[in-house]
């Protein structure tokens, strides 16, 4: 089965997604994300989304999930690059994302990520 | 009203579900429509798609392009043969799933289109039927 690229930077995994995501592929990324944060002792996840053209609700879950999970695996996500149609979309459709921590792009990720581990040390 | 195109699509499987999202994106792009137009006509048709293979078992999915002395839109029609929905009032209760999802497919698909019609009884199948202008 394919798989969406988990790439590892230092103490954070990158996830970008780039293709259209059928669910089953949604569910593998939860899967693999898991596993990757306690292989690797990953502090953070940033999940690159600006090539998302359409976040539903089925997607959305999954993003919600996935910060949830790495939470309770001593992890922080990030998602970034969000467009803002999709924004649009997302609140309309009556998803705010509760508990996703978001940023504009990658390295303001990564910059959020940066800062909230000095918070922990 | 006249109808200046239609298309059909087999939707059952959740990789279908993406057919859906691209055809209907391209049509809503022939239709001239904006980028945040665009993306709530084929998020609403995502979680439709997504409700005709979960819990209808699969079916299919009409788009038309529509055109009217004023305006052009997107017409979708969603139909399947599974059990059908016995409370269509509670199915369209935001929050209220029996699938273990958010409860948002059919309560979000109708705030982002600006028709929306279901018709469903045990045993008979859904149909839904959305659209969205220009």
């Amino acid at each position: 089965m394919e798989r969406i690229p988990i790439l590892k930077m230092g103490r954070f995994l990158l996830v970008t997604i780039q293709v259209d995501m059928h669910d089953q592929l949604a569910i593998a990324l939860q899967d693999d994300l898991t596993e990757r944060i306690v292989a690797t002792a990953a502090k953070g996840v940033l999940i690159d989304i600006s090539s998302l053209e359409v976040v539903d609700s089925f997607i959305g879950r999954m993003l919600g999930n996935i910060a949830s999970m790495s939470r309770i695996l001593d992890a922080q996500t990030v998602v970034v690059g969000m467009q803002p149609a999709v924004a649009i979309t997302l609140v309309e459709l009556g998803l705010s994302l509760p508990g996703v921590r978001t940023a504009l792009n990658v390295e303001k990720g990564i910059d959020l990520l940066r800062a909230a581990l000095e918070l922990e040390s | 009203m006249k109808v200046l195109k239609t298309e059909t699509v087999e939707v059952r499987s959740t990789q279908d579900v993406v057919i859906v999202r691209q055809r209907v994106r391209s049509m809503a792009i022939e239709c001239g429509f904006s980028l945040v137009d665009q993306t709530k006509i084929v998020t609403a048709a995502s979680e439709i798609a997504r409700n005709t293979v979960i819990y209808g078992g699969g079916g299919q999915a009409i788009a038309e392009h529509l055109e009217n002395e004023r305006r052009q839109g997107v017409r979708l029609t969603f139909e399947d043969e599974g059990p059908g929905i016995a409370d269509l009032s509670m199915a369209l209760k935001e929050g209220y799933t029996t699938g273990g999802g958010l409860g948002l497919g059919l309560s979000g698909a109708k705030r982002l289109s600006n028709e929306f019609e279901i018709t469903s009884a045990p045993g008979k199948g859904t149909r839904v039927v959305l659209a969205r202008w220009k």
